[in-house]
Parts: C-alpha cells; structure tokens; sequence
C-alpha cells in the first residue's frame, strides 16, 4: 500500500499528549497518546495507542481503517517527524475488484477486513490521523447487526491476505476485544475500581459513540444465542418518548412479575416486551453521567438517563429493558447488584461508591405492593450506602423533572423502605420457616429469604464457559409425563421421608453446625486457611450438616456478612483413583482440564502464589480414607496447601472413622491436618425421635408410639439416620397395603413398623433352611453330625458324605449318589448357608457353615 | 393300540410330536416372563409396586431379591417389568439398563455398559471415549443433572449383584446408592443374587446408603403345588392347533399326576432339589424320550430322566476304565485303608499292584512298568487322583504324592456293574488280606 499524502483541508494542530517514553534500541521517543486539535474550533480529539483510527486516504468519503500500534516521533523523517505504525484494515472497496469475488457473498455496509499482509507499509506519518473509529471483532458464527445507524463502528470478521479471505482467528478477536476493552475511550465498566472516578473529557457527539461502543463491545463478548437481541444484557432506561403503550405495557408486566418468586420468570417478561432495536432514537440528545456507570462485572448493566427536550407528553416512563442472552448470567448479574461485593470491596461496612440507580430504581417498582408491610417491620440499622443511594435517588429524579407519574410514587416513599434491603425485610417478614440463629438477626431474616428464592448449591462466580464438546453437559432425557405428586397422607409422607427430601433444617446437630459454622467463618473473616477434620458412623448427618453450613454462609455472603469464597466438593467415593482428586479439583475451580500429575502442579502453583485480591476456597473432601495412597501425598497436600498463607483454603474433611489421622497417616500429614477435630456421636432415639417429627410436621401418618419405637430400635441398632427414614416409609407402604380400601389408609401402626423393622433386620438364614429340600436339609444334619464327631468346625466333603450315607441308613432311607450330595454341597454353598474351598477341590473340599450350629439345629427341629 | 395306527396317522401324530415338543422346550429353556409365577405373589407385589412409584412417582428406591439358584429371581424382575411397560404413562417414561456381574467384571466396563444402554455416549459426539476417571465424573454430572418431577427414571438391574460388591471401593455400588439417597434422577437400583450374606458384604458406607429392603425368594412351596407346577408345566397351551391332540395330551399328563410310580418319582426328585430348573430338567429329558409311535409321556419316562438326573458321574466314568485301571484304583484303595487317607505316589501303588499280579493273579497280565505309569497317567487325566502339589517340570512322576478322589463305596459300587470283572480282582477289592 502507497504513502498516504497529507491534504489538509482545515489546519489541525497535532501534539504528543503525555511524557515521552524513551525506546533505546530505536533512538525514538514513544508516545501513548496525541491529541488532535482543530484550528478555530475548541474540540479536542485524543487519540491513543490501540484505539481504531481513521487515516486519510484517496476517498474522502472513505477513509482508511487502521488499528494505532505505536506512536512515535522520528527525526531522521524528513516530511514528518510524528510518525505512527498502524495494522491496516481493508474495506471491501479497496479489495481489488477481480479478488471482490472471493468473498461469496455480499459484505455488509460496515464491514471490514483484517489485512493480513506483511509486506504492507505500516509506517505512517501521524498527522494523516483524523479520528478514531469503533472496530468490532466478530466471531464467524456472529451475524453482523444490519440496523446499525452508526457509521461510526466497522466490523470485522474475516481477514484478507491479497489471496483469499479467512475468518479470524480466536486470538485475533480476543485481541481486538481487549484491545477495546483497555482502552479508556471505550470506558468498559469492569471491576476497576478507578475507572468510574476517571472524567474523559468528550464532546456530546464522541458520548453517543461511546455508548454506542459499549454498546457494541458487550455485544461481541457474548454468545450469540439470540441473533436478534445480541445486545447488551441489560439497560434501563429513562426515556421520555411518545412510545406510551409499549412502555406502559413493559412497566406493568414488570410490575406484575416482579411479584413471582421465581427471579428468573420475571427475565423472561423483560425479555418478551423489549424492542430490538438497540437505540431507541436516532439521533436523540443522549446524555450519560459518568456517575451513573456501575462497576459491574457479569452482566454490565447498561443505562442511560435520557432526556427528550422538545418531549410532548409530561409523562417520564421508566422502561426496564433487560435482554436475555443467558438468563443465568443476567440473573447472576442481579445477585450481585442486590448485595454488591464484587472486586476489592469485602466487607460490609465499606458504602458503595458507585451507586447503581437501575438497581434502586427497580426496587421502587417493587415498592407499591410492599409498601404495606413494610411500614410494620421493624427498622434495622440502616447503612451509609442506602442513605447515599437515597439522596442519589432524589437527585436522579429531580433531574428528570418533577413530572413523574403518582402512580410510580417513588417521590414519597420512606426512606427505610428504598435502602437496599428494606424489601428483603418484607419477604423475610412473612417467611414463615423459623431459622436457626447464628450471628444476627438481619443475617437472619435475609438468609432464609434467599434459601426461598434459590438454590445454593453452588456458587454464582463462576463464569460461564464455551460449550464444546469436551464439555458437553450430558442429562438423562426428561420425562414426558410428569411424575405425579402425592395424593393421600401417607404417599405424602413417604415423599418427606424419603432420604433426598432435604430438610429445612437440620435438628439434633445444633451443636455441630455451630462449630463448623464459626470455624468456617473465622477463616473467611481472618482470611486465613486451615483444616477440618470430621468424623462418624454413617448416616448421622455429617455431610448433610456441611452443606448446611455452606448454604448458610452462602447466604451471608451473598448478604456481605461475610467475604466471598468458592466452595468446592469433591468425594473420595466418586474418584477412580486418589490422584484424581487433582483433576476433579482443578475443574471445578477454574474450569481446566488436565491430567493428574499436571492438575497437582498447577494447584500447589496456584496455593502458593496467588494474588491477595482471590476469594477463599472453602473445599469439602467426603471420604478421606479413600484418598490414601502409599506414599500419602495426595493427603499431605490437601492439607498443606491450607498452610499457605496466600492459599486462603479451608478444607474440611469427613470420614468414617474417629482415628484414621493416627491410623493410616503418617506423622507429618497428620500433624499438617491439626487437632481441630469433630465427631458425630450416631443419633439417640429421643433425636431420631425428633429428626422423625420434624420431617412428618403437621402431617397425622403415624401413631406417636410407632415413631417412638422405630427410633428407639434403630438407636439401638446403629443410630443411623437413614435407616430410620426407610424403615418407617417401608412402614407406611405396609400399611397402604393392609389397608385394601384406597382412599382412606389409616394410620401407621406399631405393628406394621415391627413387621417392617423384622423384614429388614431379620436374618434370611433361618427360614432359607427351612424352606430348602429334604436333602439339603440332611446333608445339613450331617455336617453337625460330623462336626460333633471330630470335634472340628471344619469337615471335608468325604467325610461329611460317609456321614451322610451312615444316617441315611440308620434311618433306611435311600442315599444319594456323590454327584446328588455334591450338587447339594454346592448349592447350600452359594447361598453361603455354608463356606466352601472351590469345588475343583472335589473330594477334599472343607467345609464350614456359616451360621452357629445352634441355628441350623434350631431350624431343623421346627418341622 | 399303536400296531393298528395306518401310517398316515402316524405322519400326524409325529408332526404333533414335534409341535409339542418345540413348544414345551421353548418352556422350560427360556425363561418367558409369560409363564405364571409360583408362590410369590406377596415378593411380586412388593417389587411392582416399588418399581411404579419409581416410575410414576420418581420416587428412588434400591431393592435386593435374594434367593437361592433357581428361585425365579429373573422371572420375577421380568414379569415385573414387562407388567410396568404395559402401564402405559410409565412406557415411555423409563430407561432400563441391565448389568450382569459376571459380564461387567469391573466398574470401568459397568460404566461404559451403562452409558452405552443410556445412550449418552451421542452426546459426546466424535469424542473417544474417555478415561475411566472421565467416564464415571461424566455419567455422575449426567445422573446429578435430574431432578424428581422432570428427569425420567432409571432403573439398573444388577444381575449376580454379589460380584458387584467386590468391584474396588464398591464405586459404582455407592454412587448408584448415593443418587437413589439424593435428589438426583429418580433410580431404582435391583440387585440380584442367591448369596444370603450379602449385606455383610457392603461397606459400612455403601450399606449405609442401601434401603434395606430385601425381597426373599425362597421355594417355599410344598408337594403339593410342585405336583401341580409339574401338570402346569407339562399342559399344552388352548391355541395348540389340533384340539384334541391337546386334550388327549392334558389329559395324559392328568392321569400321570395321579399315578403312584410318577408321584413317587417326583417326590424322589421333590426332595433333592426344589429348584424349578431341576424338574424342568427332568421333564425335558423325558419328553426327548417320546417316540411318534406313542406320543405321550409315560410313567416309564420320566423313570428313566430321573434315573439320568440322579446318577453318580463318576461311576459311570469308572465304568469306562480298564481292567489294570481298575487294578491300580483298587491297589490305592488298599493303600487308602492301610496308611489312613495319606497320600501315595506311583511307586506305592505300582508295589501294590505287583503284589497282587505275582501271587495270585491268573487274569490279569503283568504289565510293564510304563504301561502301568500310562494307565496311572490316564487317572489323573480323569481326575480320579489328583496331585497334592502342582506338578513341577524337574520333579519325579513316580514319587508324586497323590489323593484317590473316589469314595471306597462308590469304588465297591462301581464294581459290581463293571462288565466283566475277572473274579479274582473283585475278590482283591473286597480284601487286600485275603492274598496274604
């Protein structure tokens, strides 16, 4: 490509804007910005090192598209000594007109082409710059937006080498967008925190297109699920135009299902009522506050308060538009605006800086129908940050003019009510579930709000990855029917008996709870690791009682009482191997996959040396004992890596049995998992008396002595929690059956809990000797006969069959053949009435039985 | 009666003869789920019931049917399940996947045998199929995805469940347990086995997480209905085509329920073994006895099956030896009686036999010393002695200790049929003293 000439039309005076970086091996001074100034007009236009520029070329109309690699000053030029070096695009009409072809298609009005020709001279002299311009890279499967207004944004999708065109590598857009994303023109509002305090200064028209920018930039971040609506995630908008129905329409459906509980429906009703066009106006005099941009780092949030000067109508309409690519991550997105703890901001004291006005403002909408109850519940301590959104509030509202509708009223609602939880307190108010108390009575009220409205089973950080195949989430097809629900008491009351029925909440283990909950706490407090270790017999409700304290501090995270963490679990159970462990750990973490050995060295990489800005990791090692391995590294690092003081990792860790530290480990990894240990003593019958009452609360199924006698007889078999649950549903499907008129079941019984209890804990051994053949039966008298004669608990088949033989003829009864004993021998085998060697043994295979003596005589006298 | 058949009649009556035949084979080989079930009711209920409420209620369940070999455990899951897709909103609703332990002998193939019956494995697409640690996190995350009320049941069938308890770690028995004890996907897990320990078998973990429900198959029928499985099983079904084929032919089987001789044979045979296969045996083996001649099971039939059914196998294999086989079985025998069941080489038993051939021996030629070893050789092919250590390549044939693996009464049995006997080996049998 030729140097580009300089023509110019207005003088433009070009200067270096920051101190000048000295590149030594070149012998030139590097800048990261210029400014461009316009002789007799006041307007500057900054330009900065990776930003999209317009160069001047042949076409005025078209001017050529550059990337601005680097700015320098070169005194050895001679035309010019501001010089820059650019990475040149191509628009369609530059491509030559016998290559036009090779594209197949017709290019969009705005597209661009990556040229990829290193031949090209890239050197360019740095006053032909006129401006800077939008590039927005798409990925091959993007579509390009047609209802682009803008002229001001280009699109590149595909790359031109002078031979043939290319999509664009996936580095090559990620470059591109991060390129955007850094520069301060494009004003990503991420997590930085400084990036909101920043001023840029720009002119109105520069501000549209720095919407228009962000606009675009989320946009290409996203998956393209919705062709239509690729838009940004969420925007809400003030907006004062003649579209009445529609608005009112939105508002009310809004209104409507902000009611519904379920968060998500009501993302779908934003989504069905939001128009698709991105700008609403074409050329409306938009103006955005700087103030307004919230540091959100999901979904950013896109508003803009607009204000229509020449409006007909006095009615300002709030229009909540939210459009739904992902409805998980714009609903993670809403979590986060709820109880903002993103980025550095840890604690709960800290007031937000930044305030979030679409979130406020969205909360009066809500206020109408909670208003109500609102004025009744009782003031909490009201935080700096709700006064200051309060006083933001006001002022957004008054800037919009005083014209707003009664009906929306936000003008006269209390303050209490408008604070960031005040309708939280509402819900929680009527929550009827009375919680457990830990620590305050806020943290209280909002955790059991938020266990009403979402599932905690994992943590809402994560960030969606790309499906692809490695990936692929598998499911089990869904059913077609429906299953049914129950429809008489004692189905009912299976279903609540049923192991998986979860529990609201956990009686009996007050105590653990608490102890692992402070224990769990003070580490995410003191960000600080350490390691846990818990122990008991099965099913006494350890694991149950660690995903309790998990929600719980979920739910105090997500309320701020407590920093965030990421909570990982994995199962010595569900492992192959111990040193999958790695594997399984490393991918829920970040998402990677890797082998063994490369997974461990990443992890202790990443305990060892992370930042100080990382959330704790609270990790859940189920089934330790199976992670044992000969050398016991996969133990020792689990529990040296909560040593790290950059680690931040607590790891509790559950077994069965209450000295497997002393037992199976070595001293130095024993030593490394410390003395903070836990048992769960196997539940009394009075607790599984009232584990059992609690879970059939308000529900008449069974008689008050049958609970109790099924409580006390597990208690004393194994005080395992699950056995009480299936003895008493096998309960009550006995007494569904011996009720033969449907419709009416009666009540549990103790008899029908004692037939229960019998069918599952009584020994099958006895009634399988009598109900087996006469021969068995015999051959079965023999064996005790010629035990009885040597003496000997052991006897080989040969023996025992000339035994066989002499009693069959002492009572003149035929005798079998060898092949008839040995089949019965080997029969009687296979159920283990009796302990056999392998029957190739023939003749001298020992034989034992495998019940007492006692029995197998007690069973054979009862003909 | 058969004399005066023309022979045409007789072409049919052998054309019905292998009707008949191919019907009541397919009967006793197969186990049909069409067939009625015998004594169990209470167990069938019991499992229906359970495998509706995983199916229309997505409620999870495990479930062991114990009994021993031959109790009908399959029958009876199949008649179950074949019960349960004729309802017709759980047809569509449920995925079965059948495991074997004696096919899935560990927990990588059980994995790939069940993602495979799932057909999950089109969802990994052009993917190989992973690693044992890919697969088994791949069908956890599949299962983990479902809920009660959405997902659509599954119900495993663990065939000789037992084997499945001696996978490593009990994996794939405790994440099948683990699902059917959380809100995962609805699954029932049945296990089947005849090993009455079973539970002892579980880890304390995985037991832990087994309901407990246990379904007992046990014969507990008496005579009584084992004579009148015995009619049930023998009766030509209403849609044979020659009706009154099929009417001679029940009431054939009528009266034979009703004669002494068969009642007693059946009894006989009621009392070795209560296993339905064992009787299906018998009566197999008895209509392979019929001749188109007189196409009816008769009492002598069955006489004869029973007796093929009861006899002793190797007897009959010594039936089959040679006079100096007989001879060296014989001379350990003696040696047997005289060193009290310790062991013996073929040096010993060779000076046995020497013994006897030069003092009174007139029948039996004196063989030389390798034939004999030849003979000895062939025994142990037999299995009749069997080395007490494992044959080692450098050690001396002759000086191998040995076991006689037949009894003296079967060896004094099998003489008195053996064919031919020259009188004086049977004397030497009957006392080594006698040569003194």
């Amino acid at each position: 490509m030729a140097h580009y000439p300089t023509r110019l039309k207005t003088r433009q005076i070009y200067s270096w804007v920051g101190r000048p970086l000295l590149d030594r091996k070149l012998h030139c001074q590097t800048y990261k910005e210029m400014s461009v100034k316009k002789e007799g007009c006041s307007t500057e236009i900054h330009i900065q090192v990776g930003q999209f520029v317009l160069i001047e070329g042949d076409d005025d109309e078209n001017p050529y598209v550059a990337k601005l690699l680097e700015l320098f000053e070169d005194d050895s030029a001679t035309y010019s000594k501001k010089r820059a070096r650019v990475q040149w695009f191509m628009r369609f009409c530059e491509v030559p007109v016998n290559k036009q072809n090779l594209l197949g298609r017709k290019p969009a009005a705005q597209e661009i082409f990556w040229y990829d020709y290193p031949a090209c001279n890239s050197n360019i002299n740095a006053e032909t710059i006129i401006g800077h311009v939008q590039v927005v890279a798409l990925a091959p499967g993007e579509v390009i937006p047609m209802d682009l207004k803008n002229e001001k944004t280009f699109f590149v999708k595909l790359s031109w080498n002078e031979k043939k065109f290319e999509p664009l590598s996936p580095e090559l857009i990620a470059q591109l967008d991060k390129l955007q994303e850094g520069s301060p023109r494009c004003q990503k509002p991420l997590e930085a925190k400084t990036k909101s305090t920043e001023s840029p200064s720009w002119t109105t028209e520069h501000a549209v297109k720095r919407i228009e920018s962000r606009h675009s930039t989320s946009k290409s971040r996203q998956t393209p699920s919705h062709p239509v609506t690729p838009k940004a995630r969420k925007r809400l908008e003030l907006s004062s135009f003649p579209r009445t129905p529609n608005t009112r329409i939105s508002q009310q459906i809004s209104r409507a299902s902000l009611d519904s509980p379920g968060r998500t429906k009501r993302k779908v009703a934003f989504s069905e009522i939001t128009s698709p066009s991105k700008r609403s106006q074409p050329d409306g005099a938009q103006t955005s506050s700087p103030a307004l941009q919230a540091p959100e780092k999901t979904g950013e949030i896109q508003h803009s308060c607009a204000k229509d000067d020449k409006k007909a109508s006095p009615d300002c309409h709030m229009v909540l538009r939210t459009r739904v690519p992902a409805l998980k991550t714009t609903e993670i997105s809403e979590e986060r605006t709820l109880t903002p703890t993103r980025g550095g901001r840890k604690s709960s004291v800290v007031p937000l800086v930044v305030l979030k006005p679409e979130n406020i403002r969205k909360r009066e909408t809500k206020e109408p129908e909670f208003r109500d109850e609102a004025t009744s519940t009782p003031h909490r301590i009201r935080r700096k940050s709700s006064l200051l959104t309060l006083n933001r509030i006001r002022q957004q509202l008054r800037f919009l003019g005083n014209s707003k509708s009664d009906e929306e009223g936000e003008e006269f609602l209390p303050a209490a009510e408008i604070s960031d939880s005040g309708s939280e307190e509402d819900e929680a108010s009527t929550h009827p579930l009375p919680r457990r108390t830990h620590s305050s009575v806020s943290r209280n009220l909002r955790s059991s709000m938020k266990s009403s409205l979402q599932t905690p089973s994992k943590t809402p950080k994560k960030t969606p990855e790309p499906r692809t195949p490695r990936h692929a989430t598998p499911r089990i097809r869904s059913r077609n029917l429906a299953a049914q629900e129950p429809t008489n008491t004692l189905e009912e009351a299976r279903l609540r008996l049923h192991v998986s029925a979860v529990p609201q909440s956990l009686p009996c283990r007050e105590q653990e709870f608490q102890d692992i909950y402070n224990f769990v706490e003070s580490k995410l407090l003191d960000h600080t690791g350490g390691c846990m270790y818990i122990s008991g017999v099965p099913g006494t409700g350890k694991t149950a009682t660690v995903h309790e304290v998990i929600r719980c501090l979920q739910q105090a995270a997500q309320a701020n009482d407590v920093p965030h963490f990421q909570y990982i679990e994995v199962n010595g159970m569900k492992l192959t191997e111990p040193h999958q462990v790695y594997v399984q750990i490393l991918q829920k973490l970040t998402g990677q996959r890797a082998t063994a050995n490369h997974a461990a060295e990443l992890l202790a990489k990443r305990f060892r040396t992370r930042g100080s800005s990382q959330d704790t990791t609270v990790l859940l090692v189920d089934e330790l004992d199976l992670l044992w391995t000969q050398k016991q590294d996969v133990m020792y690092n689990l529990f040296d890596w909560p040593t790290y003081k950059e680690a931040r990792l607590v790891v509790l860790t559950i077994a069965n049995t209450m000295d497997l530290p002393e037992r199976i480990m070595m001293n130095r990894v024993s030593s490394r998992l410390g003395l903070t240990r836990m048992s769960f003593q196997p539940y009394t019958h009075s607790q599984l008396q009232q584990i059992l009452v609690s879970r059939l609360k308000h529900l008449k199924a069974f008689e008050d002595d049958a609970i109790q006698l099924v409580a006390r007889k597990v208690a004393a078999l194994s005080g395992d929690a699950r056995r009480c649950l299936d003895i008493c549903r096998r309960a009550t499907e006995i007494c569904e059956f011996s009720h033969q008129k449907p419709g009416s079941p009666g009540l549990v019984t103790t008899a029908h809990l004692l037939e229960a209890v019998d069918e599952m804990f009584s020994s099958s051994y006895i009634t399988a000797i009598k109900n087996s053949s006469v021969l068995e039966q015999s051959f079965l008298r023999a064996i005790l006969a010629e035990f009885r004669r040597s003496g000997l608990e052991e006897a080989t088949f040969q023996q025992v069959y000339s035994q066989h033989v002499a009693l069959c003829r002492m009572e003149g009864l035929p005798y079998p053949t060898m092949s008839e004993a040995m089949a019965v021998c080997s029969h009687l085998g296979s159920c283990r009435l009796l302990l056999v060697e392998p029957s190739r043994n023939d003749l001298l295979l020992r034989v034992r039985l495998n019940i007492s003596q006692d029995d197998v005589l007690y069973a054979l006298k009862e003909e | 009666m058969s004399g005066r058949k023309s022979k045409s009649n007789s072409l049919i009556q052998a054309e019905y003869l292998s009707q008949v035949q191919r019907i009541l084979r397919e009967r006793f080989c197969h186990q049909s789920p069409h067939g009625n079930l015998f004594g169990v009711q209470v167990q069938y209920k019991h499992l229906i019931e359970l495998l509706k409420r995983t199916a229309i209620h997505g409620e999870s369940n495990s479930v062991l049917i114990i009994g021993p070999r031959g109790s009908g455990k399959t029958m009876l899951i199949n008649h179950a399940l074949k019960e349960l897709m004729e309802v017709e909103e759980v047809n569509e609703n449920v995925l079965q996947v059948h495991l074997n332990g004696l096919l899935q002998i560990n927990d990588k193939t059980a994995l790939k045998e069940i993602t495979r019956q799932l057909n999950l494995e089109n969802v990994v697409g052009d993917k190989v199929f992973g690693s044992f640690a890919e697969n088994l996190s791949f069908l956890l995350e599949a299962l983990k995805k479902g809920d009660r009320t959405s997902s659509c049941p599954v119900i495993f069938i663990l065939d000789e469940f037992d084997l499945f308890a001696h996978h490593k770690n009990q994996t794939l028995l405790y994440n099948l347990f683990d699902i059917s004890q959380s809100a995962q996907t609805p699954v029932a897990v049945i296990g089947l086995t005849c090993r009455l320990d079973i539970l002892e078998l579980l880890e304390k973990r995985v037991k832990s997480r087994f309901s407990h429900r246990q379904i007992h198959l046990m014969n507990s029928f008496g005579f009584p209905q084992y004579l009148k499985i015995f009619k049930e099983q023998l009766s030509l079904p209403a849609v044979f085509p020659d009706k009154i084929f099929a009417e001679k032919w029940n009431e054939n089987v009528q009266s034979l329920s009703e004669d002494r001789s068969v009642r007693e044979i059946l009894q006989k045979h009621f009392n070795v073994s209560k296993n339905l296969r064992s009787l299906h045996m018998l009566l197999m083996l008895a209509l392979n006895r019929i001749t188109p001649s007189y196409p009816f099971v008769t009492a002598a039939h069955l006489m004869e099956a029973n007796q093929l059914c009861s006899m002793d196998s190797k007897a009959n294999i010594v039936h089959g030896l040679s006079v100096l086989e007989i001879c060296l079985i014989i001379a350990m025998k003696h040696l047997n009686d005289i060193y009290e069941e310790e062991p013996f080489n073929f040096q010993m038993v060779y000076n046995e036999f020497q013994k006897f051939v030069q003092r009174k021996a007139h029948s039996v030629y004196n063989f030389e010393k390798p034939v004999v070893m030849k003979a000895f050789e062939h025994l142990q092919q037999l299995e009749l002695i069997r080395p007490m250590e494992r044959t080692s390549v450098n050690a001396q044939r002759e000086y191998q200790l040995m076991k006689l693996l037949l009894d003296n009464t079967q060896i004094m049995n099998a003489l008195q049929k053996y064919p031919n006997c020259p009188t004086d080996v049977r004397q030497w049998a009957t006392s080594s003293l006698s040569w003194l």
